[in-house]
């Protein structure tokens, strides 16, 4: 197989919009649960729509992550950076199944049907339980902080790559406009 | 990898540049989760206020002590033109609903509170949800959440005497001239001897949603069938679980029945405003009977895990930009989340016994 140095352009597309989508999230998640003004219940709302949006997203991303072929990490790195950044990758691809999936069953556990952009039901996965409310609420919480504090190790370590060492690996994830 | 000469120069710029990044997402981050405090008032800082200093744990932070119940809601058609719910055409929905006193207390006597509530979570087999909370009242003292804040500071007990201090509340009170209407309920009101003989109203108004996707703003009420008014002394000596009591007893002859009537607003009345009364002539349309038939203590009963949210609509009814009624949404979330987490891990830290 020919070696490629960066990610096919399928690829960059999703992990931009994913990550775009997902830091608004993390932003409107955190601001919405305090606040008391008009705009919140529309945000609820679009919370809900593209938290499910992005579960698809992350789901054909990883479908077409399995299937192609990746720029190898640089030559030079040592074994621990190799298996941070292997272990930093399964994480993110894990939160970002799992956080959604504790939303959608956060309102399942509260009565509640999701119906993304008011297209269609989402079918409930789990019966209306104050319990379940209680450990579904606390996880979308828990893990969504997680995710922030993993998102800025991610980016600390793309910024490292791209700024100190000067290596392919920022590189390979680039959209270029300019022709080479 | 090349070494441009000019690398070692920048590393440390680059360094800070990398620094300042991430310093401003982690801050901006923090500041938006509100760890630098909120200008303005958050639902925390609201259910914070109406638990009290000491809140009972498992329960929910407003209109604490009730019973929940079980119901059909037998719709006659009438509304069905002003909305597409499915809920409105004729035929039957099963309801799960919830009478309660307002305030903080599951053991506070039933008579002593100012304003009673009777609240509806509906799910149909088209997966649609219509939840909603009316209280006694028709109208709120005050026009946002800034001022019901206000508000509920002013009523709160003084922490030196125990007691809310009438100077407070006097002052209150004149600086929100729009409480008139609320005020002069006040005064006319007469509690009865039961939840069955009281009227509660959706205070804020709601748009109906017709076929074609017109609107329509609207306030609703559960008006009372029964017709046995009595002032509520009737049961001044049945104790502290009195209006308990006498529903069990009614719901033991026969069931308790409401009519659900909807009043439709003029073009002149302003729908984000739950502090007036629309005018007498308005449209009514009285859109079916609601029937209660069983009760059940609360901690254990069907609507304990149901939060009354007004913003959990169904198509056919959309929330308008009242202030009130859009703040409602996460303080009822808070609440929520309170009592489910204490729920989960058992705490409880007053005495349970008594509490229904
Ligand atoms: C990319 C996916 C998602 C992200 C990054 C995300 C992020 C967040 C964050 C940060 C919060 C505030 C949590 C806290 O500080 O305690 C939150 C709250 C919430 N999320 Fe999500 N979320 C996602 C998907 C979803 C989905 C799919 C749903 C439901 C279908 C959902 C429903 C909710 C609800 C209802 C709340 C508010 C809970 C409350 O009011 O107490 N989220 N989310
Ligand atoms: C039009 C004005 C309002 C009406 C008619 C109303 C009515 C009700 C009713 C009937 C309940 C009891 C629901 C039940 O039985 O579970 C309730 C609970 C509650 N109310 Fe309100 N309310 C109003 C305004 C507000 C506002 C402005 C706030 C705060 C911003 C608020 C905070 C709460 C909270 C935190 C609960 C407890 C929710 C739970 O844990 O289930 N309410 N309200």
């Amino acid at each position: 197989m020919a070696k490629i140095t960066e990610f096919p352009a399928s690829a960059k597309f999703m992990h931009w919009l994913s990550a775009l989508l997902i830091i608004s999230m993390l932003f409107l998640g955190v601001s919405m649960i305090q606040s008391l003004a008009t705009w919140q219940h529309t945000a609820l709302q679009l919370h809900k729509s593209i938290g499910a949006l992005v579960l698809v997203l992350v789901l054909i991303r990883l479908i077409n992550r399995l299937f192609m072929q990746i720029p190898a990490l640089p030559a030079d790195l040592s074994a621990m950076q190799r298996f941070a950044a292997k272990a930093s990758h399964i994480v993110l691809y894990a939160l970002m199944l799992v956080i959604p999936l504790s939303g959608w069953l956060m309102q399942n556990a509260a009565g509640l049907t999701v119906s993304p952009f008011g297209i269609l039901n989402l079918p409930s996965l789990i019966p209306a339980n104050i319990k379940a409310y209680a450990v579904f609420r606390e996880l979308h919480g828990l893990l969504t902080w997680s995710l922030f504090a993993v998102i800025v190790l991610h980016i600390s370590a793309a910024l490292h790559h791209g700024l100190i060492r000067q290596d392919s690996v920022l590189q390979s994830m680039l959209f270029r406009f300019k022709n080479k | 990898m090349s070494t441009s000469p000019n690398k070692k120069i920048n590393i440390n710029k680059r360094y800070s540049l990398i620094f300042v990044v991430i310093a401003v997402l982690v801050f901006s981050f923090l500041y938006a989760a509100g760890l630098f405090g909120n200008k303005d008032v958050t639902a925390q800082d609201f259910v914070n206020l109406q638990q009290s200093a000491k809140p009972y744990f498992g329960f929910r932070r407003a209109h604490a002590k009730g019973v929940c119940l079980q119901g059909e809601f037998i719709a006659n058609g009438a509304l069905a033109p002003f909305s597409q719910s499915s809920l409105f055409q004729a035929g039957s929905n099963t309801f799960t609903g919830r009478f309660s006193i307002a305030g903080n207390n599951p053991l506070a006597p039933d008579l002593a509170a100012p304003v009673r509530s009777f609240a509806l979570s509906f799910t149909t087999t088209d997966g649609e949800h219509w939840r909603t909370g009316m209280n006694t009242p028709p109208v709120v003292a005050v026009r946002t959440p800034e001022a019901f804040f206000e508000q509920l500071t002013a009523l709160s007990p003084d922490p030196a005497t125990g007691k809310p201090d009438p100077s407070k509340i006097k002052a209150f009170f004149q600086a929100h001239p729009e409480s008139a209407t609320f005020n002069h309920w006040k005064q006319q009101y007469q509690a009865t001897s039961s939840f069955a003989t009281e009227q509660y109203h959706s205070i804020n108004a709601f748009y109906l949603i017709d076929a074609k996707g017109q609107r329509r703003a609207a306030r609703w009420a559960a008006v009372p069938q029964a017709t046995d008014k009595q002032p509520e002394n009737a049961i001044a000596n049945a104790g502290p679980d009195a209006l308990q009591l006498e529903l069990a007893a009614r719901l033991a002859q026969q069931p308790v029945k409401f009519d659900l009537m909807f009043t439709l607003a003029n073009q002149t009345d302003d729908e984000t405003d739950p502090t007036v009364l629309w005018p007498d002539d308005r449209e009514q349309v009285n859109a079916g009977t609601l029937v209660i038939t069983q009760w059940q203590a609360q901690q254990d009963g069907t609507c304990n895990g149901i939060t009354f949210d007004p913003l959990v609509l169904p198509k056919g009814i959309e929330a308008t930009k009242d202030p009130i009624l859009n703040a409602r949404g996460a303080a009822y979330a808070e609440s929520y989340r309170r009592r489910a987490k204490e729920t989960l891990l058992q705490q409880t830290n007053q005495p349970q016994q008594g509490a229904h």
